[in-house]
């Protein structure tokens, strides 16, 4: 599980950046968000164009062949020391705790534990590498934060959301009961049990509805498509955003930045 | 699986996993007691450990049952001889008719008829009653759970509270039927019932059966937890006494016992101790007024030792049946314990039951998890649970070709279409170029993205390419 011992590295001029698959193909602006607030905090950051997907589908199906040869294509693209940031907990735990295990017995096992001691979740990365201080310009506004459980029990970032979010001055951050609990996502279990699934989300927005707020944020896309989604087709009325999104629209004074 | 679970008329078919979890899911009933009665022991159990160094414990608990796995076969031979010296007839069975058969040859020599048990999780993986039965030899359960649950002609539906799917009134209306108990919400008169019905059970039981929850080699000593007290007659008033166990049981030292105790009722019911804690060390001496007059461990494998000798399942050896995973899994709550169709359910039974059905019969087990790892963080001997999970998906579809599978039935999930599903899948994640091709034109062609995608719509709706990838966006601003 977490790591005991967190030691963070000291502020760096450089970063990777692994945008992960879903927020290249359906939450990019969470992506650019990431990126501007590490610009914003005098980091260059760099995005290796050869990134695809860090390879967790096919491994937890159980195809590690296949997650293998996706997570090798990964591997080459990180070659200065800086560290990797990713935009998600759950491609941050599958590089940084799974990555060594994928890699046992190929001979490349000491490069993908050099991989995966630079990882770092974005969100944890700039609250205690970069020590970020927001500046909140937005209306007065109430939210629930949802916390992916590989956000908070792989990479061990359940307090970062909300420290991050109470630095917002017009935020109130409302806590729904099983913060805790997993919203139903778990990749392709979403499809593989689907009315298991459905019976999670469906408590987990009505968790989320109860608190009284409108809009929530959450770590990771898988768990932002799962909850909205459900909300969208139920009529729900809460509505979600990626943190970093969230982050980058309350600091930055004009709403969606598309530089 | 054995010769006795496909006669009995219990046996529930494990593939019809997803059947079952739909009913569940759409019984509010279930769903109601199960939700309440695992929201409790969460509460119970983080109340428990308050004031407790729990990461500490739960390193010390992890350590002493690696330590005691690591030397199994020493300290299982050292056990035979403790309990041997101190009385105790030690048998070893390879499976669950073979201690079938070693409990029947028992009861037959004694010319038992009726068996009084207390609860054994080993007995159930058995299907102990059922083989007795057809044997002519009455087997009674006396845990209260498992009455419950033997007269509603079930299984156990949790580890630890087999009754837990049933709720008072249904519970009231069970024991109407069956025992003429009058109708009532008094839980008081309840117990009370059951209890004057049991009483006169011990009295005239022939054989008493119950598990072990820890084997002490250093002493001989067999731990018995509970809280009834049942476990105390079960094992002191029949004349004869035969534990059951799995061989994965035993500890080096009674010392051991105290942290595992400490962690074990906390993490199962959130309780600080229980009402009983027996220690067993042979059978009633000359000068002893009570006791029965032979006891006997029957030591179960039935699987146990083919995981022993894989370095990462062995990990599977260290539960100690606390049932905190089941507590706090999400799957488990939804659908309840005898959706799985398995005796152990919840995650351990996950990583448990392939190993003693194989993975042929067992192969949707592994995959009903959404890896949220709640199990794993709450375990109180840290057993990888997510971990396992991962590895048994990839022995049920033989995912890997470095490191092949090893349990029995692997490969048996594997379908040819969601394996050419997977290697295209990989194929194109590995070509930058393809990949990079293949995303910017689903975003250019999103309206043409289907509406309905298999289960995922049928509960939300499709997710929405954005009209630019991220690599596009930054491509554009030049990075």
């Amino acid at each position: 599980m977490v790591d005991p011992i967190k030691v963070y590295p000291a502020k760096p001029s450089k970063v990777y950046f692994f945008g992960t698959c879903l927020v290249d193909m359906f939450y990019p602006d969470a992506g650019m968000a990431g990126i501007q607030l590490l610009e914003r905090e005098g980091i260059e950051v760099i995005f290796p164009q050869d990134q695809t997907c860090c390879g967790q589908p096919a491994y937890t199906s159980g195809y590690h062949d296949e997650a293998r040869a996706v997570a090798m294509a990964q591997l080459d693209l990180f070659p200065e020391d800086w560290p990797i940031v990713v935009p998600s907990g759950s491609c941050g735990g599958m590089m940084r705790k799974h990555y060594p295990d994928l890699f046992k017995d190929t001979g490349h096992e000491v490069k993908a534990a050099e991989v995966a001691g630079r990882v770092w979740e974005l969100t944890d990365f700039l609250l205690n590498v970069c020590h970020i201080k927001l500046d909140d310009l937005g209306e007065p506004t109430t939210v629930a934060m949802h916390t992916s459980c590989s956000a908070r029990r792989e990479m061990g970032v359940a307090e970062v959301g909300p420290k991050l979010l109470g630095q917002l001055s017009n935020v109130n951050l409302v806590e729904q009961i099983r913060a805790e609990e997993c919203c139903g996502f778990g990749g392709t279990f979403a499809i593989r049990h689907p009315e298991i699934s459905g019976a999670m989300v469906s408590e987990k927005v009505d968790t989320l509805v109860d608190t009284g707020a409108k809009a929530f944020v959450t770590t990771d896309c898988g768990c932002l498509m799962n909850i909205d989604g459900y909300a969208e087709k139920n009529r729900k009325p809460i509505t979600g955003q990626h943190i970093l999104s969230f982050l980058w629209e309350r600091t930055n004074g004009k709403k969606g930045d598309r530089s | 699986m054995s010769e006795t679970a496909e006669h009995s008329p219990h046996h529930i078919d494990v593939k019809e996993f997803h059947p079952r979890a739909q009913a569940a899911i759409h019984n509010p009933k279930i769903r109601q007691n199960f939700r309440k009665a695992m929201d409790g022991l969460m509460t119970k159990r983080k109340s428990a450990f308050e004031g407790w160094d729990l990461e500490t414990l739960r390193d010390l608990g992890a350590n002493i049952r690696l330590r005691a796995l690591a030397n199994l076969p020493d300290l299982l031979e050292q056990l035979e001889q403790k309990l041997t010296e101190n009385g105790i007839k030690v048998h070893w069975a390879v499976d669950g008719d073979e201690a079938c058969r070693i409990v029947r040859d028992i009861c037959k020599a004694r010319d038992a008829k009726t068996v009084i048990k207390g609860k054994s999780m080993v007995s159930e993986e058995m299907e102990l009653n059922h083989y007795l039965e057809e044997q002519g030899i009455e087997a009674l359960e006396s845990d209260l759970g498992e009455y419950i649950v033997q007269l509603a002609g079930e299984t156990p539906s949790h580890i630890i509270m087999p009754a837990i799917h049933k709720n008072t009134d249904e519970i009231s209306e069970l024991m109407h039927e069956k025992t003429g108990t009058d109708l009532s919400h008094d839980v008081e008169y309840l117990t009370a019932s059951a209890r004057l019905q049991l009483r006169e059970k011990f009295m005239n039981a022939d054989v008493g059966v119950s598990g072990v929850n820890f084997a002490v080699a250093e002493t001989g000593t067999l731990c018995l937890v509970e809280n009834e007290g049942n476990g105390r007659m079960t094992t002191t008033v029949p004349p004869c006494h035969i534990a059951v166990t799995g061989i994965e049981k035993v500890v080096p030292n009674l010392e051991d016992v105290t942290a595992l105790l400490a962690l074990l009722t906390r993490s199962a019911t959130g309780q600080h101790i229980t009402t009983y804690f027996n220690m067993i060390s042979g059978p009633r001496k000359p000068d002893e007024l009570d006791g029965p007059e032979e006891v006997h461990l029957v030591l179960v494998d039935n699987g146990r030792s083919s995981i022993y000798q894989d370095d990462e399942l062995l990990d599977t050896l260290r539960c100690i049946r606390c049932g905190a995973c089941m507590n706090h899994c999400p799957v488990y709550t939804r659908v309840g314990g005898h959706t799985y169709g398995t005796t152990y359910p919840g995650p351990i039974g996950k990583i448990l039951m392939p190993h003693l059905i194989g993975l042929d019969e067992g192969r949707h087990l592994p995959t009903a998890s959404s890896l949220c790892g709640a199990c794993g963080e709450v375990c109180p001997v840290k057993i990888p649970i997510p971990d396992l999970l991962v590895r048994l998906r990839q022995e049920s579809v033989d995912g890997d070709k470095l490191h092949p599978a090893k349990v029995r039935g692997h490969g048996a999930k594997r379908g040819a279409v969601e394996a050419m599903v997977w290697k295209g899948w990989s194929w194109m994640h590995a070509h930058p170029g393809m990949y990079r091709f293949g995303t910017s034109m689903a975003a250019r062609f999103r309206k043409l993205q289907p509406g309905q995608i298999g289960g995922w719509t049928q509960y939300r709706t499709a997710p929405k390419l954005a009209p630019k990838t991220l690599h596009e966006r930054l491509k554009e601003r030049g990075q």
